[in-house]
């Protein structure tokens, strides 16, 4: 399996956080990103962060997980917290060079900013290091449930969520495998102009499209041949459920909801 | 100048410092004399592709060095003579017909020479002087690759490698997933270019027959370990120790070890026979010795 990635790497584990339901994770992941956009004070930032390290520390995935899952964004980031350092309006100048001029309120709403995008990384790659992902497709259709009532095939979306996740690892091997026959071959990847960057990954992405393609056949073939329809009346084979520890994940979530809304 | 490759206590670890770490090559110190046929065997899992992937420096050992003549691989990588040894050490991988993307089997084939340097024009007259070689008829040339038979598709794959006239040939199960017929004939053209072309080749396989076959050096590994380097006949004569690791035997030698197992006199074979020329060859010296023998008494 590829190493480099780790955003959507699950890390089998056993940890108070990876034995709970996909769905508490899920829904404590969505509402912290709801939450987070309430806070507008160091007393609820501080407890936000609290409650995000408390939860990395349960997990107990080594803390050098959640950094690499920062370094993609790293320049979206810092990129962000520049222009609000350098652009929010505010009264109180610090100090000025030219027209570029930083204000208190700025710096203030740039640390802010800056801490957001820290701890929303960190809980998502909090739920995607404990959850396996195909747990999380299960998570997803289950809270999605009630849009069927209004038609929305949410089980065909689970179905395509579930296979594409299934398939990512298998994919993402197939294509480590093209890539060292290529270079067996004297073929060069990420090296050169961008044009020849670009001219170079042909080799690579036609193999790759050509077997997805035979193995989307093989599936649909198996799948019909043991009488796969649809969704009506299927039961699972992974059963998901809730538990006391869920319960108390929830409260929690509800606790720091109203804390942060009442700092703020 | 010391030729032949040379693994001097090389290690290699899956994804070291994660829960995913895999130490999967441990001490190994072996010698692949140069023109050699050498073949490696041992159980699915043991390491034989990880460590051929060695050769050409796709994988870099996690310590120790391979030496290739005397190309050294470390684990600081293969820097500048990287292009000159794949160019050297070319690896048919398994299941290679995966690798085709080209519009046309000549410009597949194509693409490994031009990638050494070779013009456009020089890569395809190069095409066409391989084609014959894995025995795939002019024609094809200008067929698309994704038209061919599976046997066929592999052919062209391997003709892609064989342009880049490497003087080590490394072929990772070459023959798996082909029919009875296929693999033979695959096994005897690989044989051809190792008497024509001076090749090494270094084949990595699970048919014990092949092994008795062709090759004139074995190396068994056994969960990332040497479990033995040898002659052919070294490496099946410890019939007792190959059954018990579950790798098998030829079947000529199983033959002959289950004729002695029988009753039938071990003296009559002056040597365990490992194909089945040599067996009928033994049975039938054996019996003109017992008759001469019994004419003598
Ligand atoms: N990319 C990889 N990441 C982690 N482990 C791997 C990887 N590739 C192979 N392995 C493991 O290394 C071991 C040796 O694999 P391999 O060299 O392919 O063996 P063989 O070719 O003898 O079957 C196996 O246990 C396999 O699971
Ligand atoms: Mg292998």
């Amino acid at each position: 399996m590829n190493n480099k990635l780790v955003i959507g790497q699950y890390l089998p584990l056993d940890s108070f956080i990876h034995r709970l339901d996909p769905r508490t994770k899920l829904l404590g992941a969505f509402a912290f990103v709801g939450i987070i956009f309430f806070a507008d004070s160091w007393q609820s930032y501080a407890l936000l962060s609290l409650f995000v390290l408390l939860g990395m520390m349960i997990s107990s995935v080594p803390i050098r997980y959640f950094l690499r899952g920062i370094r993609p964004l790293l320049f979206l980031i810092l990129f962000t917290t520049c222009l609000q350092l350098l652009f929010a309006p505010g009264q109180t100048i610090l100090f000025k060079i030219g027209f570029i001029k930083v204000t208190e309120e700025g710096l203030i709403q740039a640390a802010f900013i800056f801490i957001r995008f820290l701890l929303i990384i960190f809980m998502s790659t909090l739920l995607t290091l404990t959850t396996m992902p195909l747990a999380i497709a299960d998570g997803l259709e289950s809270l999605m449930r009630p849009l069927a009532k209004i038609k929305v095939p949410v089980h065909e979306i689970a179905l395509i969520l579930s296979i594409a996740l299934r398939f990512v690892p298998t994919l993402m091997e197939e294509a480590d495998k093209i890539k060292d026959a290529q270079m067996a071959r004297g073929a060069t990847f990420g090296e050169g102009k961008l044009k020849d960057q670009m001219k170079a990954i042909v080799p690579l992405l036609i193999p790759l499209f050509i077997n997805a393609i035979d193995r989307a056949e093989e599936l649909a073939t198996a799948m019909t041949a043991r009488g796969y329809k649809d969704g009506q009346g299927r039961t699972k084979y992974r059963e998901i459920s809730y538990g006391r520890n869920d319960l108390y994940v929830l409260l929690a979530f509800i606790g720091l909801t109203g804390a942060v809304l009442w700092l703020s | 100048m010391v030729m032949g490759i040379r693994f001097e206590k090389v290690d290699y670890i899956y994804q070291p410092h994660s829960p995913f770490e895999h130490h999967v090559l441990k001490d190994i110190n072996v010698t692949i004399p140069s023109k050699s046929y050498t073949a490696i065997v041992g159980h699915t899992g043991s390491g034989k592709s990880t460590l051929i992937q060695h050769l050409n420096g796709l994988k870099i050992p996690t310590h120790g060095t391979v030496w290739i003549d005397d190309f050294p691989v470390t684990a600081e990588g293969i820097g500048k003579i990287g292009k000159a040894l794949r160019k050297k050490v070319g690896i048919v991988f398994q299941f290679p017909e995966s690798q085709l993307f080209e519009e046309t089997v000549e410009k597949d084939i194509a693409f490994g020479p031009k990638n050494f340097g070779a013009s456009e024009e020089e890569a395809l007259k190069k095409a066409a002087e391989i084609l014959p070689l894995v025995g795939l008829e002019p024609p094809l040339l200008k067929r698309s690759p994704f038209d061919l038979s599976g046997g066929q598709m592999r052919r062209v794959a391997i003709a892609g490698v064989l342009a880049m006239e490497p003087e080590i040939l490394v072929l990772d199960e070459p023959t798996a997933g082909l029919d009875p017929q296929g693999r033979r004939e695959m096994m005897e053209m690989f044989y051809h270019l190792y008497q024509q072309k001076h090749l090494t080749i270094v084949l990595v396989t699970h048919q014990m027959d092949d092994v008795a076959h062709y090759a004139n050096h074995v190396i068994v590994i056994e969960k990332g370990q040497i479990a033995f380097a040898g002659t052919p006949q070294e490496v099946f004569k410890n019939v007792d120790w190959l059954e018990k690791i579950q790798l098998g035997l030829p079947t000529a030698t199983h033959f002959a070890t289950t004729l002695i197992k029988k009753g039938f006199p071990e003296e009559n074979f002056s040597l365990l026979p490992l194909t089945l020329e040599a067996l009928a060859d033994e049975i039938a010296a054996g019996y003109e010795r017992k008759k001469v023998g019994d004419a003598d008494e």
